[in-house]
């Protein structure tokens, strides 16, 4: 790496000191002012809700304490369904998603059926709504009667994997489309064959192009299984849905909503993270 | 027997017949060294060769097996040539180490400690032993381009394409690199390659093939062509080179 924070092995000059020190002064002044409009303008925004004539009625059936505390555990217990449900999704998506990307990445008449299968499968799943998929997977498949009985988490799960498979194999694709040709040229030379170029040349150098990109993905799953619950799958949402119709009280709902981002905040501060990361790794020029 | 026979070869991108029947044969433990203009058909007749473009016409005998025959696996035959580029074309994603053995590993079946030793044994002789575990981007340009020598050498190619190996690199990074095609000439490797460095061509072939217009126009001994070229197009070519 470029920049390296490792202590010199020089002692700085009085020009570099003075200019270090201007520089601190000058970040120091940007710093103070920052947290001070942050501050009057959280404040405004404040005041002017507070006064709204609305605001208590908003603020007791949203924000009683009461009631949301009473309805964190079993928000909880949905909400541990929801990452159980996350978790199996993410695999089958990296499987199926993989699978559907090398598919349309084949070449030559041969495969012609098979690529158009999976051009016409990613070009479907991703111009419908999750929400119908759901409603389909969940209450078309079933119906066929020839499935065995699948609890509503099993046919959400198939809902999720279906949909977001096309999603992550168009990101895998265009990964795949980023490495050179002469990356792929240089394996056959070698005597690879296609697979094998493909899985140990193409694929890995592809996937991190796209890693931001996929992390994206990752993080609006982490929220989209929150719809599993109009299967009647009792996760976070559903939880909350029968706290609010108990309670006739919407607490429920904004601790949920508080939960779902709780969960998926480590992520998208590691993809932010590690975009940052990954553009500093691929620029010289780190002061403009 | 030759090791490469070359017959009657052609290759046509769109209307623009690039090889017009090209013949070439190379015997084993011979050095060849391809010069001509820039577009003269070099590396296409190289990539032919490889199996990386395919002909429209003749013939690729490679010991006797005619590699251009459809039913010939193609990935085999390239796994029997060793192929360097001009832009080293190592795999970034994989240490040094990964990417020389490579090809031992999953192509020829040789087993990671034998393919790895093997491995370290080439770059220690050539003073790389300390890389091994670096990935590309942290070597110089002429430790790349020997490292990708060591990969295509590894499992003892029975010919070894080398393609202007050494135009990517700043000259005070040539001549290491064309210090370890000297060892590969000396240790018997039978060597096709394309070249601008005319001195060392000189030097190192032992036979000289002239291109121009997708043929071969003369060949010779280095003295032979550079000394007395008997075509116009080779005296015409050599007096631009060493203006
Ligand atoms: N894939 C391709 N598609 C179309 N034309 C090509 C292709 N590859 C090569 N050519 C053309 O074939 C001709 C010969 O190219 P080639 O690269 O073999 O020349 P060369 O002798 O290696 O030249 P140089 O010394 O510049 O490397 C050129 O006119 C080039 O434009
Ligand atoms: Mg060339």
């Amino acid at each position: 790496m470029s920049t390296s924070t490792s202590r010199p092995s020089w002692r700085p000059s009085e020009l570099e000191l003075s200019r270090r020190d201007v520089r601190r002064r000058a970040t120091g002044r940007s710093v103070l002012i920052g947290i001070v409009s942050t501050i009057a303008f959280a404040a405004i925004v404040g005041l002017l809700v507070v006064n709204t004539p609305g605001w208590e009625s908003v603020k007791a059936s949203f924000f009683d304490f009461e009631v949301g505390a009473a309805s964190v555990p079993s928000i909880l217990v949905g909400l541990w369904l929801n990452i159980q449900v996350l978790f199996i999704s993410a695999i089958g998506v990296a499987i199926f998603g993989t699978l559907l990307a090398v598919t349309r990445s084949l070449r030559g008449p041969v495969f012609f059926p098979l690529r158009a299968a999976a051009t016409i499968y990613t070009d479907l799943f991703r111009g419908m709504p999750l929400l119908i998929v759901l409603y389909l997977v969940g209450f078309g498949l079933p119906a066929l009667d020839i499935f065995p009985r699948m609890p509503a988490m099993f046919w959400g799960t198939i809902a999720l994997i279906l949909t977001y498979s096309a999603y992550v194999a168009e990101v895998l694709r265009a990964g795949m489309e980023a490495v050179h040709p002469s990356q792929r040229m240089a394996a056959r030379s070698l005597g690879l064959s296609h697979a094998k170029t493909l899985r140990i040349v193409v694929i890995p150098q592809g996937v991190r192009k796209v890693v931001p990109a996929l992390m994206n993905d990752f993080v609006s799953m982490q929220k989209d299984v929150g719809l599993i619950s109009i299967l009647g799958a009792v996760d976070a949402v559903r939880a909350a849905q029968i706290q609010v119709a108990q309670s006739y009280n919407f607490t429920p709902y904004v601790i949920a909503a508080l939960l779902f981002v709780a969960m998926s905040w480590p992520m998208i501060r590691l993809t932010d993270w590690l975009t940052a990361r990954l553009a500093k790794r691929e620029q010289i020029g780190g002061v403009v | 027997m030759s090791v490469l026979d070359v017959r009657g070869v052609r290759k046509q991108f769109d209307d623009h017949e690039v090889l017009r029947g090209v013949d070439l044969s190379i015997d084993k433990h011979e050095v060849v060294v391809l010069i001509g203009a820039s577009g003269s058909g070099k590396s296409t007749l190289l990539r032919t060769i490889n199996l990386i473009e395919r002909v429209d016409d003749g013939q690729i005998v490679l010991n006797g097996d005619d590699i251009t025959d459809p039913g010939m696996n193609a990935d085999s035959a390239r796994s029997r040539i060793g192929v360097v580029f001009q832009h080293f074309n190592l795999f970034p994603h994989l240490r040094v180490i990964d990417n020389i053995t490579l090809a031992a590993r999953e192509v020829h079946g040789m087993s990671k400690a034998d393919a790895t030793a093997r491995a370290m044994e080439l770059l220690v002789s050539l003073g790389l032993g300390d890389k091994a575990r670096d990935y590309p981007d942290r070597l110089s340009g002429g430790q790349q381009q020997r490292v990708a020598i060591i990969r295509a050498v590894l499992t003892d190619p029975e010919l070894l394409l080398l393609d202007e190996i050494t135009s990517a690199l700043d000259p005070q990074l040539v001549g290491e690199v064309l210090d370890l095609v000297r060892r590969l000439k000396t240790d018997g490797s039978t060597i096709l390659m394309a070249t601008h460095e005319m001195s060392f061509a000189r030097e190192v072939a032992d036979r000289i093939v002239f291109m121009q217009g997708g043929r071969i126009v003369e060949q010779g001994t280095p003295a032979q062509i550079f000394d007395s070229p008997q075509e116009p197009e080779t005296v015409q070519f050599l007096s631009r080179v060493r203006h």
